[in-house]
């Protein structure tokens, strides 16, 4: 191997030639001060444009100083990272950005979160030395996602996410100097655009120009209003990531906080999207099972592989990029808006309500369910099936709004009979629980005996994709799990040429699933912050007395009670969807 | 943005044009400069089919669009007006000349009247600095201008 032996700060290192000083800094522990650059293994992400030379370190024998993140570590190199010069260097440059940003700070959505606020302050500015002219762009305010563009400092993190992770293709620099931003073609609004309301741009985004739209005031309004019966449901991924929010360790797990939280904060019914969950995994397993059992017995018109379909971001994207594969998806509507079509119509005659007296709240880790419960196909005659939804960042917002220590909650449990789930709901979470959970309740259905082992170690993960084969008593069911995207991208491109062997695919937006969401708390590049997120989920499922969604027995009672079996007409009605040909309608308007 | 309909022959042609270039996504540049010629300018309908045949995303296009100012998104005017900004026309007052310019058809550098008679762009030297400050309508050149002149430069068209 090709070594480079260098000193950084006085100490020495050997990395491989090729690493970065910045990396190679990392490696001994000393943390050198960065704002564009952003680094996470695994998850496909680089971005290191060199754009905003805060990284800046000098480099004995070199004349002027070097780009830490774009410099390669030489032999014999002697680098330091916090010289006088150095040091005013960076002054410098952060002052010259803060000199065209907003001092918005005390009123601004990413105050405390922000990574050029976090420098200002640990590079101790109190006075911005230059003055010029300020840039101003046009805002934009999508269902999901708002963009402040005043407050871009151009460090292109959301072109990698959006560009080079998610394939999307929204997101470029346009225009030059002065005037150049990061925008969609045309300078249109994002919900003109191919996007799919991921997130993932907002959960790289250094500063408080990419943000989500928030409806915390829209719940207060529901709380306060004594006419409605609010209820309100709460995603898998959520409860193992809002503990961050209050200072918690990464892969807290705060179930049981989150319910007393919500309970106090004033909601009618506090349930649990968990539920829905297994109700969407007796829909699709037995989709999946009805489309297996056609092909298997010589049925050419079947579509196989099967593709989930929870993920709105992945939805949006199939519409837009690949409408020609629309009957491919399974038609099972998302966990979410399951539960807002049972609440509307189930629970609301099991309480003597009408559905407009009913509201709606959910809580994702998600920005795509905004824009997803503005659906059309999703509302009753104007009244739609989830009122509104909130990322885990504004339910943080909402307990510190009510003055509530979170930490020290007592812990409750969810209210019935929409708050019981099993441990194959939690797992919706994670990339692989939705496939995992699903094999769990398709075994038993298709073979009919009882599955003793119910942890599938093999569809569990983080590599981008991965593919397993399960034995189903001598029946070989191959799956295919992509998160990220552009990694469902090169899985779609497999199956449009029809050259996948796969026989159901698990597909999430986000790169982790649902715990890497775009609405999750911060993780500032921390691909650790996930992993420990994932973990806790597997935890709460092995904690689950019941594992299988079938078992629920709320489940059991919702079918025999209302919906008959899984895909009976009402369940048609109520719980399965259709998709729309977008690649049309984002052609310029 | 007004909608505007590129004639199936010329849809064709750009496909065309595309193939060329091997649907190389490096070549967009290259590509847009065709596109350019076969139309006068880059509308949104143009971009769309480059962007579909360079197999690159319809914002790279508008970004390298708008990054370059040889590219326009407005169609020129039947008589586009250049100023020269050179050093030599700059020291003798053509900044002067462009605001009579713009004073007289109302529209900014960069824009075309809305008979679409005039366009107005600035340009960087045209090698005749002897004759500074310069300004070229169409082919022709007129040296030595002055705000003065501007009325009757354009009572000529």
């Amino acid at each position: 191997m090709n070594l480079a032996k260098l000193t950084i700060d006085n100490k020495p290192v050997v990395v491989e030639k090729g690493t970065t000083v910045l990396e190679a800094a990392k490696s001994i522990g000393i943390k050198i001060p960065s704002l564009c650059y952003m680094k996470m293994d695994d998850m496909n992400f680089e971005n290191k444009p060199g754009g905003c030379r805060v990284c800046v370190v000098e480099v004995e024998g070199r004349r002027n100083l070097a780009p830490a993140c774009k410099t390669e570590c030489t032999d014999g190199m002697v680098v330091n990272t916090h010289t006088v010069r150095v040091v005013n260097a960076r002054r410098t440059v952060v002052e010259l950005i803060l000199s065209d940003h907003p001092a918005e700070c005390l009123t601004c959505a990413k105050s405390g979160e922000c990574e050029l606020q976090d420098l200002a302050q640990n590079l101790g500015i109190r006075e911005i030395h230059y003055t010029g002219e300020q840039s101003h762009y046009k805002g934009d305010q999508s269902p999901a996602i708002i963009r402040e563009m005043d407050k871009c400092i151009m460090c292109r993190r959301c072109e990698t996410a959006c560009n080079e992770v998610q394939t999307v293709g929204v997101l470029s620099a346009v225009n030059r100097g002065f005037e150049s931003v990061v925008a969609p073609a045309f300078e249109m609004d994002l919900d003109h655009s191919v996007c799919t309301y991921c997130g993932q741009c907002v959960a790289v985004c250094p500063t408080g120009a990419l943000t989500e739209r928030d409806y915390t005031w829209k719940v207060i309004e529901a709380l306060v209003n004594p006419n409605k019966t609010v209820v309100v449901q709460t995603a898998p991924a959520v409860r193992a990531a809002l503990g961050e929010s209050f200072g918690m360790e990464p892969g807290s797990l705060v179930t049981g906080k989150m319910v007393s939280a919500l309970r106090k904060l004033g909601f009618d019914y506090v349930f649990d999207t968990d539920f829905a969950a297994d109700l969407t995994i007796m829909e699709e397993g037995t989709e999946l099972l009805d489309r297996l059992s056609r092909h298997l017995s010589g049925d050419k018109e079947v579509k196989l592989p099967i593709l989930t379909s929870c993920c709105p971001g992945w939805v949006k994207f199939f519409e837009h990029q690949f409408p020609e594969m629309m009957d491919v998806p399974s038609t099972a509507k998302s966990p979410q808006q399951m539960f807002g079509s049972i609440a509307k119509s189930y629970f609301a005659k099991k309480m003597n309500k009408k559905r407009e007296d009913l509201v709606v709240v959910s809580v994702m880790p998600c920005l795509a369910k905004k824009y997803e419960c503005t659906r059309e196909e999703f509302s009753v005659n104007g009244d739609p099936d989830v009122n509104v939804s909130i990322s885990t960042r504004e339910l943080a917002q909402l307990i510190r709004n009510a003055n509530l220590d979170f930490a020290s909650l007592p812990d409750e449990d969810f209210d019935q009979p929409l708050g019981e789930s099993s441990g194959a709901a939690v797992i919706f979470g994670t990339t692989g629980g939705v496939i995992e959970a699903a094999v769990r309740t398709a075994y038993e259905l298709h073979t009919g005996k009882h599955l003793e082992k119910v942890d599938f170690k093999e569809l569990r993960g983080m590599e981008g994709s991965r593919k397993a084969t399960v034995d189903f008593d001598g029946l070989k069911l191959n799956i295919g799990i992509a998160h990220g995207l552009g990694n469902a991208r090169k899985l779609l491109e497999e199956v449009k040429s029809g050259k996948s062997e796969f026989h159901a695919i698990e597909i999430m937006a986000c790169p982790g699933g649902c715990i890497g969401g775009g609405g999750q708390p911060y993780h500032h590049g921390n691909v650790d912050i996930l992993k420990k997120r994932q973990r806790a989920i597997y935890e709460e499922d092995k904690g689950k007395p019941i594992r299988k969604s079938h078992d629920n027995p709320f489940i059991q009672v919702l079918y025999k009670e209302f919906l008959g079996k899984p895909m009976s007409d009402l369940s048609h009605e109520l719980l399965h969807t259709h998709y729309f040909d977008r690649k049309k309608k984002a052609e310029v308007e | 943005m007004a909608k505007i309909k590129i004639p199936e022959n010329k849809v064709q042609e750009l496909k065309d044009l595309c193939a060329q270039f091997k649907n190389e996504p490096g070549e967009l540049i290259n590509v847009l400069h065709g596109a350019q010629g076969m139309f006068g300018y880059l509308p949104a309908e143009v971009q769309e089919i480059v962007a579909e045949g360079m197999n690159v995303s319809l914002a790279h296009v508008y970004g390298v669009v708008t990054f370059y100012s040889f590219f326009s998104m407005l169609p020129k005017g039947k008589h586009p007006i250049s100023i020269c900004m050179g050093t030599a026309c700059y020291v003798r007052g053509a900044e002067k000349v462009l605001d009579e310019f713009k004073r007289h058809l109302d529209v900014k550098v960069g824009d075309t009247t809305p008979d679409g008679k005039f366009s107005l762009s600035c340009l960087r030297c045209v090698g005749a600095c002897g004759l500074a400050p310069v300004v070229t309508i169409g082919e022709r050149v007129y040296g030595r201008v002055s705000p003065e002149d501007v009325k009757g430069i354009l009572g000529e068209y």
